[in-house]
């Protein structure tokens, strides 16, 4: 069994209480950091710990925070990011539903490491359920001294609110998150400046994930070296990881990170294999935005080594054999799995939620999953497959904000590892209208 | 993803609040600072959908606006971008079926395919009867318990055909008496 730092408590009967929660050793964190330890003293442990952020892109949290701007008078704000909306990634939702009062103890330690004064949780809107769990979590704290004014005779005062969004997956997108908790569309923002000198109001700004968040409990109470300890190299601690697609037992596991690739789908501890006793065809480690790896590179690298759960191992080889551990979405097929349908599938999701702003990512993904649509219904051309590589050129490094190239890369890989198979498409157009699982209709007209 | 909403006036007069509605409303501006209560809109917009009838007509974003003391047309900005506000009236339910790839491993397109067929419409449409509207979504972030909907506040997931009769009967019960 791995160790567990955020999930050890998760199923004991009634955690969610304040109560409960307390007696299984919650809160501590924030009695050590208040009364022995200074803001500065909470950023250096977390420093060391090496904790990268667990939200998609991998920045050690403790570097982010150290760009905090202090200008004088002027509030700062912590901001943690609940939006979690990448296909295939439903771990903080696990979190916050099983055990609320971690992420509300790592909002206060680090809120108080950060100088902030009020923190916000911006969680996604179609968690209103999570959302309640969690509201009740913080008037629990309230109530008991955790929140408020002078926090347990520390002179230390935070307030701690939720606020909700309405269905945006580019709100996870840290700029276009702090417009949207402003009140407006969520457009992201060009950078610089970065929030940390200028976000929310014009204020400087942290955005953290919820996991990067809840695990500096776990950072403050054993020490950052104890938590560089686990792990591999510079991917230390553990992850949680959201594994879903054609396994036997998908859910939320939390890992200790340098774990192997094979053991994590086969073994019994974890998803336990492939459904139905079928054979995988390709996975998607890290959430729908990066590259999809194919069978023969999803346990070993291009070097013949084993894969490990890591941010370097997953990466190894680059994007031409590589991929990422982005968030944690681990999207596993078997081997009857169409690669075109789900490209398009994806590229369709990357259209409907690009926020409009720019002109290669708005017009780029529609067009992409266009062309997606037509070679999964037979109606594809040989020169699509090259057609849809161009317009990737063309949004890759082009546009304001990072969605543009997360739509582009998981296309990019798909025919780069399964170039036959859109090809068959093109050959074979009754045989893939017919592969289609029967379904005509497809809920979108063919254009 | 933007919609205009002109169309979607009704001569209906502004809803209002009740007087209980009015004091969330209140706690929803005091998480702000003083002069941002503009960031509680969203909030607001929920739960003026909830009480309102499921949808956010323009009398209802008038309201809302009135309420913030901000101009309509930075409601309507919002209302319109984010996919989960309905400028629209839709069904009694509205069910949506996450159709996302995960989700779609797993089988969403035949637990669409077999709501369409069972309540006679497509995608994006209301029922005869006026009881469902059923939509798609995008992941819901339930990718490991799929196929799932979800329906106002609730998931449904790990749906079946069973399951899915199942839950339309409960809902018809409920939302008929209402
Ligand atoms: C389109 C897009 C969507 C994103 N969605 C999320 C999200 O749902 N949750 C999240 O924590 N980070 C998301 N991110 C990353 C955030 O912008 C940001 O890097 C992250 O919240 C920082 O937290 P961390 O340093 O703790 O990882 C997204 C980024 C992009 C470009
Ligand atoms: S890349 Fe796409 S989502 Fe990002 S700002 Fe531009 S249009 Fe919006
Ligand atoms: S793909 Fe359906 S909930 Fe994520």
């Amino acid at each position: 069994m791995g160790r567990k730092l955020l999930l050890e408590h998760a199923n004991v009967p009634g955690i969610e209480t304040f109560e409960v929660y307390r007696r299984n050793g919650g809160y501590r964190s924030v009695e050590k950091a208040l009364k022995t330890m200074s803001p500065q003293n909470v950023v250096e442990e977390v420093q060391a710990s090496g904790l990268r952020g667990r939200g998609g892109a991998g920045f050690p949290t403790g570097m982010k925070w150290s760009f905090l701007a202090k200008p004088e008078g002027v509030p700062r704000y912590l901001l943690c990011n609940a939006d979690e909306s990448e296909p295939g990634t439903f771990k903080d939702r696990y979190l916050m539903e099983k055990i609320p009062h971690l992420l509300v103890e790592g909002m206060i330690v680090s809120s108080y490491a950060l100088g902030c004064n009020q923190s916000y949780i911006y969680i996604r809107g179609e968690y209103m359920w999570v959302l309640e769990i969690v509201e009740k979590a913080i008037a629990e704290a309230y109530a008991n001294g955790f929140l408020g004014k002078n926090i347990l005779g520390s002179g230390y005062d935070l307030d701690l609110a939720i606020a909700p969004g309405g269905g945006a997956y580019i709100c996870g997108e840290e700029t276009a998150l702090i417009e949207s908790l402003e009140g407006k569309r969520g457009n992201p923002r060009i950078k610089p400046p970065f929030p940390a000198v200028k976000g929310l109001w014009g204020c400087p700004t942290v955005v953290n994930n919820v996991e990067s968040i809840a695990a500096v409990v776990p950072i403050v109470n054993d020490g950052g070296a104890e938590y560089a300890k686990i792990g591999i190299g510079k991917s230390t601690g553990t992850k949680l990881i959201s594994a879903c697609g054609n396994l036997v037992k998908p859910g939320v596991y939390e890992i200790e990170l340098g774990l192997s690739v094979e053991e994590f789908i086969y073994s019994d501890e974890w998803c336990g294999g492939i459904a139905n006793g079928k054979k995988i065809k390709a996975c998607v480690p890290g959430g729908s935005s990066v590259p999809i790896l194919p069978a023969n590179l999803i346990t070993k690298t291009a070097e013949g080594t084993d894969r490990l759960m890591s941010y370097e191992s997953l990466a190894e080889g680059g994007f031409a054999t590589g991929s990422m551990l982005g968030s944690g979405g681990f999207i596993v097929f078997d081997e009857d799995q169409c690669i075109v349908r789900n490209t398009w599938n994806f590229a369709r999701f990357y259209a409907h939620e690009s926020c409009g702003q720019c002109s290669p990512c708005r017009e780029g993904t529609g067009w992409m999953e266009k062309v997606l649509r037509r070679l999964e219904h037979g109606q594809g051309h040989m020169h699509d497959i090259d057609l849809l590589a161009e317009i990737n050129k063309k949004i890759e490094g082009n546009t304001i904000c990072p969605l543009g190239d997360a739509a582009a890369w998981p296309v990019a890989a798909a025919i780069r590892h399964f170039r036959e198979e859109f090809e068959w498409h093109v050959t074979h157009p009754d045989e893939a209208v017919k592969r289609n699982f029967g379904i005509a209709s497809n809920h979108m007209p063919l254009v | 993803m933007s919609i205009s909403v002109t169309h979607n006036y009704t001569d209906q007069p502004e809803p209002e609040f009740s007087a209980e509605k009015l004091l969330e409303v209140q706690r929803f501006i005091s998480m702000y600072p003083e002069g941002k209560q503009k960031s509680a809109l969203m909030r607001i917009l929920h739960l003026a959908e909830e009480e309102f009838g499921g949808w956010l007509s323009v009398p209802t974003m008038n309201y809302v606006a009135r309420l913030l003391n901000i101009q309509p047309i930075e409601v309507y900005e919002v209302a319109t971008f984010y996919t989960m506000f309905n400028i629209e009236k839709p069904g009694k339910v509205v069910l949506e079926v996450c159709r996302t790839g995960p989700c779609m491993l797993v089988g969403s397109d035949q637990i669409i395919e077999y709501i369409e067929n069972k309540l006679d419409i497509k995608v994006g449409q209301t029922s005869a009867d006026g009881m469902f509207t059923l939509k798609t979504a995008e992941c819901l972030g339930a990718c490991g318990y799929g196929p799932m909907l979800q329906c106002g506040k609730h998931y449904h997931e790990h749906l079946t055909p069973a399951k899915v009769d199942e839950l339309l009967d409960t809902l018809r019960k409920e939302h008929s008496e209402k």
